[in-house]
């Protein structure tokens, strides 16, 4: 506002050369932004119209730029041809457990790194997070040497239990910093009170860090909701195999089609823009403390 | 998990406790140890535990298909070195890493100082960058296979309509443009998260410096070499190397647009080690190649890492 404000005062008061400048600025800056945003939701919105076109618009010279006469035969294909539905509760399932267990691990780590003075506690949380930097590629096959031991190949469990690894360096790293802002005197207060370690943190800390919770919860939920490679390795069949899979495998024998493609997409696209739109502000901040911090 | 009870005994306790040096009273250290089980646990069974075994499995020539399973020494390394395959996919990932961090820094680095100026619509702005990031790579690898589709795809029709190209450009169906296309895509996905990550940066370099250099006289630009980059030189580098640790892995795009092809053009390192481990079967061999990338990636983060320092140094002395 002050920008603008000030901006008014410079047109009326200096020649007329910088005020076109100033002009010519301002326009250059909102070409910017509109580029950003056509960046950035471009590809989508574009996916989303073939999703809506007759294969022979799609085959047309030159493209339709609106889907109109619009079809959803490509979203039935994807529901009673592919049953795409299959992937989409496979994807639920793991995706939602891997999150529960990283939150509930991950919170239990970082009390107990940030509300105790232990020694070392920081090289412990230096650790954790250099485990996360390691190349999933070097790691794949002993995992699938070892689910394959125990009789987990081509389960859900094998993938929740590599995704909660993937997922637990970031979870106890951001609900570390929670936890550490938070005043001691709420721990001291409740341990007089007679409350244990567990109570505390789950009637006084948790409650506190909601936002914290939702941001990791989201996080790790959108990371194992898109993880591709661990998911082709150790699943097998469209009743374990996730999202990222299915639509991998959408091909058929002699043309691409690219409209179910378009339709899938969408579907699974959707709840995460709408998830990550409504929660912006807290993903956000939860990737800047994940990344900058560092 | 069992509560584990950490309440003083006895009126008297609680005045003690800051007489105690904090650290050495056993029953802490063991609920904090019993707090950080799981976790720990659960990163030494899924994530040290493979490191190690790979180790071992890359020193042997173990091959789930032929049941061969005996010790090697290096040479799985010996093979590795003389391997046409695996330089042709080493280079494809050096200069995908290299091309695709440089763009997405310094186009990050743009968006980043436009989204920096508070305007009408700036959260609205920041929303949408998210929308990229938060795509799953295999669908984002879909839609630029529509977008940059050899013949009916919406980028060969502008650039033929903006005269910039004659003919429909064959994108990543050709050996001479495929790896071109998934850098683009995967710049297109990451160059708004890295903008997003130099914001946060931008913004906790304290606002009083951009009134004293107004004040001062300085141009914009002066203002932006010798004020906010060499402040923002920090977080800047370490997501670029962050960024390239992470490009350095690149699989999903090119196993789902190209599957390496179209004459290995687009092989990279983690796509030729999953062909190995999962096509070949040959676990001992694929390992090698693992550890081989595994080797690299720590040479890249030790060497940007006293990059940095110097740098540090450098700006603090």
């Amino acid at each position: 506002m002050a920008e603008i404000a000030r901006s008014h005062q410079q047109v009326a008061t200096r020649p007329r050369q910088r005020s076109l400048r100033r002009v010519a600025t301002r326009l250059l800056f909102y070409l910017a932004v509109a580029g950003i945003v056509v960046w950035s939701i471009g590809p989508f919105l574009w996916q989303l119209n073939a999703s809506l076109q007759p294969d022979r618009y799609l085959a047309a010279s030159p493209p339709h730029f609106l889907p109109v006469p619009g079809t959803i035969q490509h979203y039935y294909n994807v529901f009673f041809v592919k049953q795409f539905e299959l992937y989409i509760i496979n994807s639920l399932i793991v995706a939602g457990i891997t999150t529960l267990f990283c939150l509930t691990f991950g919170s239990l780590a970082a009390y107990g790194l940030a509300r105790f003075n232990v020694q070392g506690r920081f090289g412990i949380l230096g650790v954790i997070l250099a485990i996360s930097m390691f190349p999933q590629i070097a790691i794949v096959a002993p995992l699938y040497l070892l689910m394959s031991g125990i009789g987990f190949l081509n389960t859900y469990q094998s993938l929740i239990i590599v995704y909660l690894a993937l997922g637990l360096p970031l979870v106890v790293w951001v609900l570390f910093g929670y936890f550490r802002e938070l005043p001691r005197e709420l721990d001291e207060a409740a341990k007089i009170d007679g409350a244990g370690a567990i109570r505390i943190l789950w009637s006084i800390l948790l409650p506190i860090s909601l936002p914290g919770l939702v941001t990791t919860g989201l996080l790790s939920f959108i990371a194992s909701w898109n993880e591709f490679m661990f998911a082709l390795a150790f699943t097998s069949d469209i009743h374990h195999q996730t999202i990222p899979v299915g639509v991998a495998n959408f091909t058929q024998l002699y043309s691409v089609p690219w409209g179910d493609i378009a339709a899938a997409s969408m579907v699974v696209t959707i709840p995460l823009v709408a998830l990550v739109l409504v929660f912006q502000r807290r993903i956000i901040s939860g990737l800047t403390q994940g990344a900058v911090k560092e | 998990m069992q509560p584990i009870p950490t309440v003083a005994e006895g009126p008297g306790a609680p005045s003690l406790r800051p007489a105690r040096p904090p650290g050495l009273d056993t029953r802490t250290l063991r609920t904090v140890g019993l707090l950080l089980l799981p976790t720990i646990g659960t990163l030494a069974v899924v994530s040290l535990y493979p490191v190690f075994r790979g180790i071992t499995l890359s020193l042997r020539n173990t091959t789930l298909s032929s049941q061969t399973d005996s010790f090697i020494g290096l040479q799985n390394f010996q093979t590795l070195l003389g391997d046409a395959q695996f330089w042709n996919a080493w280079r494809n990932t050096i200069e995908f890493t290299a091309v695709s961090t440089l763009l997405e820094t310094v186009l990050g680095l743009g968006m980043a100082l436009v989204l920096f100026e508070t305007f009408r619509g700036r959260g609205v702005v920041r929303a949408s960058m998210l929308v990229p990031w938060a795509i799953p790579t295999v669908v984002t690898s879909k839609m630029f296979g529509w977008l940059f589709d050899g013949q009916n795809g919406i980028i060969n029709y502008l650039l033929k309509g903006s005269h910039l190209i004659q003919a429909n450009v064959n994108w990543y169906g050709s050996t001479q443009h495929a790896l071109q296309t998934i850098v683009i895509a995967d710049v297109w996905k990451t160059t708004p998260f890295m903008a997003l990550l130099l914001l946060a940066g931008l913004q906790s370099i304290s606002g009083t410096l951009n009134e004293a250099a107004r004040v001062d006289g300085a141009s914009p630009f002066q203002y932006f070499w010798r004020i906010r980059l060499p402040l923002l030189m920090p977080t800047l580098l370490i997501a670029a190397l962050l960024r390239a640790l992470d490009a350095f892995r690149i699989f999903d795009l090119p196993y789902v647009l190209t599957g390496g092809g179209p004459a290995d053009s687009t092989e990279t390192l983690s796509t030729l080690t999953y062909k190995h481990l999962f096509s070949g079967l040959q676990f001992g061999f694929g390992s090698a190649l693992a550890m081989a990338m595994f080797l690299t990636e720590l040479l890249i983060a030790i060497g940007f890492g006293v990059f940095l320092l110097r740098r540090l140094r450098a700006s603090g002395g």
